[in-house]
């Protein structure tokens, strides 16, 4: 009985270890290995047209996902992103005559309000993250449209067109905002108070609170950096379609933020970001979908191959044995 | 193990004997044996990890004992769950009322057995019984209102009719008296006392001494998973039984213990108290409870287990809701009452669930320090990482935190380690008041001794300590005062030489026994014990020899740790 | 049952304290507050409108949408239990096209091959709930992105779209108001009956409001999660076969986002999205609710089109979660 018991446990303190192994770098492990498989599928790959149009798909959801990673962080969920996007959206033709400067300061204040509306919900009325995000997801996107009218408007305004669409080094605008914010995430979390609040606030909210930490601040503040992040993904993504669309723009963000995420390694226990782990994770999955795509598997499939990984990277990420 | 029951096993309805169990090669019950008569109510008693849980679980089938074994009604019985040990008719009522708050109180006491009727669950015919049943127990409410909208009490009759309903032949009790008030105390016992009527036999769990000599007949005492008493509860004098759970034979009070603490005891009656905390109340846990906390005085706080010393601490920084009462620090009343007001005010707890209101397991042992004092360690919202690295390296040293780097996560650290860094993590604020509750409970020997050094170092410093432990020699040696504690209330205060385990043991059996035992009466009319006038009046009593210590240090003199160098942020760097 | 009295007449200690008018209406409006809400808005709408109280009016509301409140009675079993099910739009759809599908080979296999798919389907989450562990979020998020995978793989990526037999019998299923309205009725008693009046009912309620108590008790709190999730993914299977008899084709566009149309109206109708309390008829009133409100803006307010239902649905489902939080805490004692 007892030596059976040593036995099991030692097996077990390996696949933790694999686990662990497994949960810190496999998102890097995957990704070179992917590169390595689509170059070799098709040396055309690296080439730089190609990665541009890589890179302008991936900037948006990236953004978004960065400030997935963080209300993740608090044990939250951000479903209001993609509603988000098309919100921001349905307001750019109507500040485009303030130039690109309106055009932000007027999106990015909406994603703000939603956000703080969202994280008041979570703070203060003490209702689970997935529901109030929910109530958001449906209500903003519904807004949006009323906002827009009935259908896609095309969006002339150069400067928005410029964000979409410029390259800076051969690289998009677009790319480097997302890098830029990704890097500016990576310290918030890693530098600032804030930052350090946030992981303990996911981590053991009690002894958070205990701590004297603000706790409200915190989840209000990390609702509205996420509203914040995708408004501005979604200005990129009209400015890149030089149409807004808020009926279709942003549709699913939420999920393909949340994948990146997970798939990066951030536990959705809370208390730990993982941004360049995000980061990879985002990437991952923009390669995973462009060598589907490019090598003519149905999106069909593509879509179930996304759903098997969401759930492997859950599956694996789940702190187990504890309790 | 003491006196064996006389009488022959056939006749008991329980007979647990010679049961061992250990948990990852710790004993939580050596050679156990536990004899329940039918018709009798028998109280198992004991302070904290004495093993009364682990026994309760043994007998109900969520734990398989190692060794020994389980009879019912002489037949060997090897329950493999809790369902099992319920159809052979042992009930077991929690601390914690273990329904389904939603749900209406009929569902609740028929859940997984309502009558049916064509397949279907009879509501009606269910809703009828439950108000006959209940009826019985003293509860006349609407069957069919959710039951979380019932009393504490009323639930736990709930789940009482529940438990007995299932053809019980023994009801175990855990604590079944915590969350009521003294009236639905008073049905509880009537309903006993019907139990018994029917020859059923309840196994009774409580740290409320009057209620066991009100209601038991027999009584097992278990320290350390062992038994150390079984006998009956008429004859047994509430000293004896107070001494048994504490381990402490009333005449051999050592003289010098094996605590790190300096003994001498020093008296602070001439300063003004940094802390003041007055008429605190907390809904069923605290009544009216005053205390004052001097600069370098290290104050105890006595009690048995569920006395409220815990809560008296968390009513003081705001963790808890009081119903009533004030704090005052250094004269200034707190308005605001939550933990963060409470620190910044300067008064710090280190809470006694380490796991789950300390650490934050998954962060490292640098964060974990500095966490509470990030604000006072960033420049515009930015996090120093050299003044960070200062401090913590300061205080892994002083405190001797063992911990392979400061990145290694705590929740990874041993127990005595964990409890360094939580201690770290308020120095580091250079605080007033220090609430310690438990801070030796669950750590190794040498983390023991020096944390108990650092907590008079500390008040040598200056800083006003109070003290929570249920380490009878660690409180006596510890505090240079004690306030006494009883089912939430203030029952004595020791200053001087009082300060002995005699005082403390008799203060606690003495504020038991101004009632006659057999007088349920709840705390409500428990006003006997010592006058606050009396009380203050042996505070007074001066000790010159020791007055030296009882001048105020200046208000804002951090502790000693920050007085050297790097540590209170605010004065260094602020 | 132990049924000798206590010989002691218990004093009346333990009697409630007396409630406070918000703890008397707080259930009462969590209870009935859509019902109420749904005679207020048919009154006005039926005195202020003649177009809204004819039979037309009544009966296109009905027949178009009854299918798809079977999706909210699969999520409210799932529901009541602390769980969600984001697949169910998916599955939707999928159960139309397969429907459909089956229907070109017989009347029996157009029924019997999407329950089948959605009964296999809601397996699968439930075993990843209750054995793996899995948040139900997740789980049915890869159903939804999963389903409608499939539902492309099946289509040949929609270049294939199955019509339904001009004379199939299944057609009849569909058709008309009272035939869907006939059917969606009697699931709806059955599963009112089936939560109501069961011990798997108690069970799932139980769960929902305590999981511990509910093992504690003895309660197959597993068992109950599992068939939760299979009958929420049958229901959905066979509302979208419905569906697709009604429409005479498989539609692979179609149930995009009804999941959280079906979450809403369960919410608006009195359940607790953290489990543990609710009923069928309230989501019965939830979905009517939410269908006369459809039908009053898309004849009101038609320039908007359903932007203005979405937005109105988010916009109840807050006020509806924030309520059912503030009532919770006027609820609570201690």
């Amino acid at each position: 009985m007892s030596t059976n018991t040593l036995a099991w446990s030692g097996l077990t303190a390996d696949r933790t270890r694999m686990l662990r192994l497994l949960q810190e770098y496999g998102v890097y492990a995957a990704l070179v290995v992917l590169f390595l498989v689509a170059v070799g599928l098709d040396t055309s790959f690296v080439e730089m047209s190609n990665i541009r149009v890589q890179l302008f798909q991936l900037a948006p959801t990236l953004l978004v996902a960065l400030g997935m990673a963080l209300v993740i962080g608090t044990e939250g969920i951000d479903l209001s992103v993609g509603a988000v996007i098309a919100l921001a959206a349905s307001v750019v033709p109507l500040y485009a005559g303030y130039g690109l400067g309106g055009v932000l300061l007027a999106a990015l204040l909406l994603g703000a309000a939603s956000g703080a509306v969202g994280g008041a919900m979570v703070a203060f009325a003490r209702i689970q993250p997935i529901v109030a995000t929910l109530s958001l997801m449906i209500g903003v996107r519904g807004l949006a449209e009323i906002v827009n009218g009935n259908s896609a408007k095309a969006v002339t305004q150069s400067g928005v067109l410029a964000l979409g669409s410029r390259t800076v080094a051969g690289i998009p605008e677009m790319a480097w905002i997302a890098a830029v914010c990704a890097l500016l995430t990576g310290l918030l979390v890693r530098r600032t108070t804030f930052g350090r609040q946030l992981v303990a606030v996911g981590d053991n909210r009690r002894a958070g609170w205990l701590s004297g930490l603000p706790v409200r601040r915190v989840l209000i503040t990390v609702y509205v950096i996420s509203g914040v992040l995708a408004a501005l993904a979604g200005v990129l993504v009209v400015g890149h379609g030089a149409e807004a669309d808020p009926a279709n723009q942003g549709l699913n963000m939420e999920l393909n933020a949340i994948t990146a995420v997970v798939v990066g390694g951030t536990p959705l226990s809370g208390g730990r970001v993982r941004v360049l782990g995000t980061v990879a994770g985002a990437l991952f999955m923009q390669l995973i979908t462009a060598v589907l795509t490019q090598h003519n598997v149905h999106t069909s499939y593509t879509q179930i191959v996304e759903a098997a990984i969401i759930c492997f990277a859950v599956y694996a990420s789940q702190e187990r044995g504890t309790r | 193990m003491a006196e064996q029951a006389p009488d022959p096993r056939g006749d008991l309805v329980l007979d647990v004997g010679g049961v061992n169990k250990s948990f990852a090669g710790v004993h939580a019950l050596r050679d156990v044996d536990f004899a329940l008569r039918p018709a009798e109510v028998h109280a198992l008693i004991g302070e904290n990890g004495a093993g009364k849980s682990t026994l309760i679980k043994v007998m109900t089938g969520v734990h398989r004992p190692d060794s020994g074994t389980v009879r019912l009604d002489g037949r060997p019985a090897a329950f493999r769950n809790p369902l099992e040990a319920q159809a052979a008719g042992i009930s077991t009522i929690y601390q914690e009322v273990n329904l389904v708050p939603l749900m209406s109180v009929a569902r609740n006491l028929y859940l997984g057995r309502e009558p049916r009727r064509f397949g279907l669950v009879d509501v009606a015919r269910m809703n009828r019984e439950a108000v006959r049943v209940l009826g019985r127990y003293g509860v006349h409410v609407d069957v069919t209102r959710p039951l979380r909208t019932l009393g504490l009490g009323a639930q736990q009759m709930v789940a009482l009719a529940r438990a007995v309903q299932i053809e019980a032949r023994v009801v175990i009790m855990d604590e079944p008296t915590s969350s009521l008030e003294p009236r639905e105390v008073d049905t509880l016992f009537s309903v006993i006392r019907g139990l018994k009527e029917q020859g059923i036999a309840v196994v009774y769990v409580s740290h409320r001494l009057d209620e066991l000599y009100a209601v038991c007949d027999r009584v097992t005492v278990l320290r350390d998973g062992a038994v150390v008493h079984t006998g009956d509860m008429a004859g047994l004098e509430q000293l004896r039984l107070v001494s048994l759970m504490l381990g402490r034979e009333m005449a051999t009070v050592r003289d010098k213990g094996t605590t790190a603490f300096d003994t001498a005891r020093h008296d602070h009656s001439e300063g003004q108290p940094v802390l003041r905390a007055r008429n605190l109340s907390v809904r069923h846990r605290l009544y009216d409870v005053s205390l004052d906390i001097r600069p370098g005085e290290v104050v105890g706080l006595g009690g048995l287990l569920g006395a409220g010393r815990s809560e008296t601490a968390k009513a003081i920084v705001g963790a808890l809701p009081t119903e009533a009462g004030s704090v005052e620090v250094e004269g200034e009343t707190l308005h605001r009452r939550s933990p963060a007001a409470a620190i910044r005010n300067g008064v710090v707890m280190l809470p006694e669930d380490r796991k789950l209101e300390g650490i934050i397991p998954s962060l490292s042992v640098r964060e974990n320090i500095s966490i509470a004092a990030l604000p006072r360690l960033s420049r515009a919202g930015v996090v120093s990482q050299a003044k960070q690295d200062e401090v913590v390296d300061f205080f892994m040293k002083r405190l001797r935190i063992k911990a392979s780097s400061p990145d290694q996560r705590v929740g990874d650290l041993s127990g005595g380690n964990q409890q360094k860094v939580l201690l770290a993590r308020w120095l580091c604020l250079g605080p007033k008041v220090l609430l310690l509750d438990e801070p030796t409970r669950g750590i190794d020997v040498g983390a023991k001794t020096e944390v108990q050094a650092l907590i008079d170092e500390l008040a040598g410093d200056g800083l006003g300590v109070l003290l929570i432990s249920s380490d009878l020699e660690e409180l006596i040696e510890g505090s240079d005062r004690v306030v006494v504690l009883k089912d939430g209330r203030v029952v004595g205060h020791l200053a001087g030489d009082e300060v002995t385990e005699e005082g403390l043991l008799g203060t606690l059996a003495g504020a038991a026994q101004e009632r006659a035992p057999d007088d349920p009466a709840g705390p409500g009319e428990r006003r006997t014990a010592p006058e606050p006038a009396e009380a203050g009046e042996r505070r007074a009593s001066p000790d010159p020899a020791e007055s030296g210590a009882g001048e105020p240090p200046a208000p804002h003199e951090p502790p000693e740790p920050a007085a050297e160098d790097p540590a209170p942020v605010k004065e260094n760097h602020g | 049952m132990t049924s000798t009295a206590l010989t002691t007449p218990a004093r009346t200690a333990a009697d409630a304290s007396p409630l406070t008018l918000g703890e008397r209406i707080a259930p009462q409006i969590q209870r009935r507050g859509a019902l109420a809400v749904l005679v207020l808005v048919v009154a006005i709408a039926s005195a202020t409108s003649s177009t809204f109280p004819t039979w037309s009016n009544i009966s296109s509301i009905l027949g178009n949408n009854a299918f798809v409140w079977l999706l909210a009675l699969g999520m409210t079993f799932v529901i009541m239990t602390g769980g969600i099910d984001l697949s169910v739009g998916s599955m939707y759809a999928l159960g139309g096209v397969l429907g459909a599908y089956g229907s070109t080979h017989g009347t029996w296999l157009a029924i019997l091959l999407p329950l089948a798919v959605g009964a296999a389907w809601g397996t699968v989450q439930g075993l990843l709930v209750a054995r793996a562990r899995m948040a139900p979020f997740i789980v049915s998020l890869v159903g939804l992105l999963g389903l409608r995978g499939l539902l492309q793989a099946v289509t040949d990526e929609g270049a294939t779209t199955y019509l339904v037999p001009q004379h199939s019998a299944f057609r009849s299923l569909g058709a008309g108001t009272w035939t869907p309205v006939l059917i969606v009725a009697a699931l709806f008693a059955l599963g009112a009956l089936l939560l109501h009046r069961t011990g798997f009912g108690a069970t799932l309620t139980a769960m929902g409001g305590n999981e511990n108590a509910a093992l504690l008790l003895g309660l197959p709190v597993a068992r109950a999660k599992v068939l939760v999730y299979l009958l929420s993914g049958t229901l959905a299977a066979a509302a979208g076969a419905l569906g697709g008899a009604r429409l005479g084709s498989g539609v692979t566009t179609l149930g995009v986002g009804y999941e959280l149309t079906a979450i809403a109206s369960v919410v608006i109708g009195g359940t607790l999205l953290t489990g543990g309390s609710g009923s069928v008829g309230g989501t019965v009133s939830g979905v009517l609710l939410l269908a006369v409100i459809h039908n009053l803006i898309d004849h009101y307010f038609s320039q908007y089109g359903s932007a203005f239902t979405d937005t109105v649905n988010g916009a109840f489902l807050a006020v509806v979660v924030l309520m059912q939080a503030l009532l919770s805490r006027t609820q609570q004692l201690e």
